[in-house]
């Protein structure tokens, strides 16, 4: 469980990041951060595993609080996949990308081994496994990001824009693949800006604002939430916005996913006299 | 007037195994703008690198064919004179930033081009304006945000001025009202100024509306290239894995449900809205 208290974060700088965080994220909850660029989404985040401390406020990792703790335990339960894989990847093959953190974290051949396996199956990377991470492509790099993390199969998985260079069908396989690791239990916290993902997803959404959190809620009731939408520099999933403009049609306007939207106009559709 | 041509291109990476695009035959015509996508390492990308000469120049390997950007062989030209007919953004905007201030980063191209200092500053200025950045002037790219860095890429670009402006995902980091308004601009300096655009993306929900023509490439072929509504209808398109936008696809469906929503593909919200409102309205 990650429990933010009332917490405050000052960069150098002295900009102030996040003004007043309070949020309580569940074992087995997915959730979407939200909002616009410098909003504090990534500040937030880089907290539950200890990178940044807040400036004030606590913030507690299964009751452990992460300014007691340091950040190579707390990863060890909180695997964070960075928005931009060249910050993370470094080795000279994929295979070893995958192993080192294994290996730091002393896990013995024979594991380090299976868990390489797996994941480089799981995320197909297989064919990859002896080359270079630097000969792939934008999308295949931070698949290996997101492979090197969950090798160690942390507890909590924070994915920075997992989905920026993805194609449709990688993010179809993200989306089945979060489904899984919730269904194991585990929390999922991703920062986006992917609105048409999220929309399929329909996670638990917070939109953050100017470093505070303005709204908190359902996908569904959130992502159609035109106000809140465009406060936050965000816009509407497409279906969404299909609705809104149909506003003389007295149908309703909290529809994000397809095949709901195709049975409504159907029925309206076939109502004609009502 | 073919302003990029590339003839029976194949080119493989020093140390590639197999060529990442194979056999690639496109033409872009001056004031198009083209829209290229397709499965994650298609090739796209590499595609790109060849229409200002990075491909072979920078990256070496072995290339194959012809590629022409406003008449000049790439091949048999320098990056820096290509640079005056093609401005490229990349994927990773850090790969592209070097100054010490955002202005000065803008204006590095225009520097090498023997511009006058009046000439400069306008030009330098009208692209920060562009691309919404003018407050970030001194500041170091460095230190500004991902998406902030995307702008200043963007702007770099822009200032130039030049006949064909490529972009490979140029706004990945930026949140979705931002990427649409810098769309919105490429998309205006495209109509206004009869640029060429070649822009690499997968979220077409974004991006299809502005373009007259998609070109699909998959596993370093081009599979598909044609006016956007048509290949957007296409069977095999949606087969490919391409992310089709909502709008599109819930048209899809009602026709396919026998819904009389007419034979124009639409390619966004604001005109699958109006054809639901005229089936609804002709009921």
């Amino acid at each position: 469980m990650i429990e933010i208290e009332n917490v405050y974060f000052k960069y150098q700088s002295g900009t102030e990041a996040l003004r007043g965080i309070t949020l309580t994220i569940k074992d087995g909850e997915f959730v979407a951060i939200m909002g616009q660029n410098g909003a504090g989404k990534t500040t937030l985040v880089k907290h539950f595993n200890g990178l940044l401390k807040p400036s004030a406020g606590k913030i507690l990792i299964d009751n452990i609080q992460t300014t007691k703790s340091s950040i190579a335990s707390l990863s060890k339960t909180v695997g964070f996949v960075f928005q931009n894989p060249d910050h993370q990847l470094f080795s000279e093959t994929v295979e070893e990308e995958i192993a080192f953190a294994l290996k730091n974290f002393g896990f013995n051949q024979e594991t380090i081994e299976k868990q390489i396996t797996w994941v480089l199956n799981l995320l197909s990377l297989n064919q990859y496994r002896k080359t270079s991470p630097f000969m792939l492509s934008g999308g295949e790099r931070k698949r290996v990001a997101l492979a090197s993390v969950l090798a160690w199969d942390p507890k909590i998985l924070v994915l920075d824009e997992p989905t920026i260079g993805q194609d449709h069908e990688q993010k179809e396989i993200l989306r089945q693949f979060i489904v899984q690791l919730q269904a194991q239990g585990k929390t999922i916290v991703t920062v986006t800006h992917d609105v048409e993902f999220v929309a399929e997803c329909n996670p638990r959404v917070i939109l953050m604002r100017e470093g505070k959190i303005v709204a908190d809620g359902e996908g569904k009731e959130i992502l159609t939430n035109a106000e809140a939408i465009a406060q936050s520099s965000i816009i509407l999933p497409q279906i969404a916005q299909v609705f809104a403009k149909l506003g003389s049609l007295g149908l309703p306007k909290d529809v994000i996913d397809i095949y709901e939207a195709k049975d409504i106009l159907l029925r309206a559709y076939g109502r004609p006299e009502e | 007037m073919a302003v990029i041509e590339t003839k029976s291109l194949t080119y493989t990476y020093p140390g590639g195994t197999k060529p990442s695009i194979n056999d690639v035959s496109i033409k872009v015509e001056k004031g198009d703008f083209v829209l290229i996508t397709g499965p994650s390492g298609c090739g796209k990308t590499t595609l790109c690198r060849c229409f200002n000469g990075l491909v072979p120049h920078f990256y070496k390997g072995e290339m194959k064919g012809e590629v022409i950007v406003s008449g000049k062989d790439v091949t048999k030209t320098q990056t820096h004179e290509l640079a005056k007919y093609a401005g490229l953004v990349f994927q990773n905007p850090e790969n592209q930033l070097f100054a010490l201030s955002v202005e000065k980063d803008v204006a590095f191209g225009l520097e090498n081009l023997g511009f006058s200092r009046e000439e400069m500053r306008k030009r330098v200025d009208w692209a920060l304006n562009l691309a919404g950045i003018y407050d970030l002037r001194e500041r170091s790219p460095h230190e500004v945000s991902g998406g902030q860095q995307q702008r200043v890429a963007i702007a770099t670009v822009l200032a130039m001025q030049p006949e064909i402006i490529v972009l490979d995902e140029p706004t990945s980091f930026l949140d979705p009202l931002s990427a649409q308004k810098i769309f919105e601009v490429i998309y205006e300096l495209n109509k206004k100024l009869g640029i060429t655009v070649v822009l690499v993306e997968h979220r077409l929900d974004l991006t299809a509306k502005y373009a007259n023509r998609i070109i699909l490439m998959n596993d370093g072929k081009v599979c598909s290239d044609g006016e956007t509504r048509q290949i957007l209808s296409s069977e095999e398109t949606r087969l490919i894995g391409v992310g089709i936008p909502k709008a599109t696809l819930l048209y899809q469906l009602l026709r396919k449900e026998g819904l009389s929503v007419g034979k124009v593909t639409p390619l966004s919200s604001d005109e699958m809205a109006k054809i639901l409102l005229e089936v609804f309205a002709n009921r």
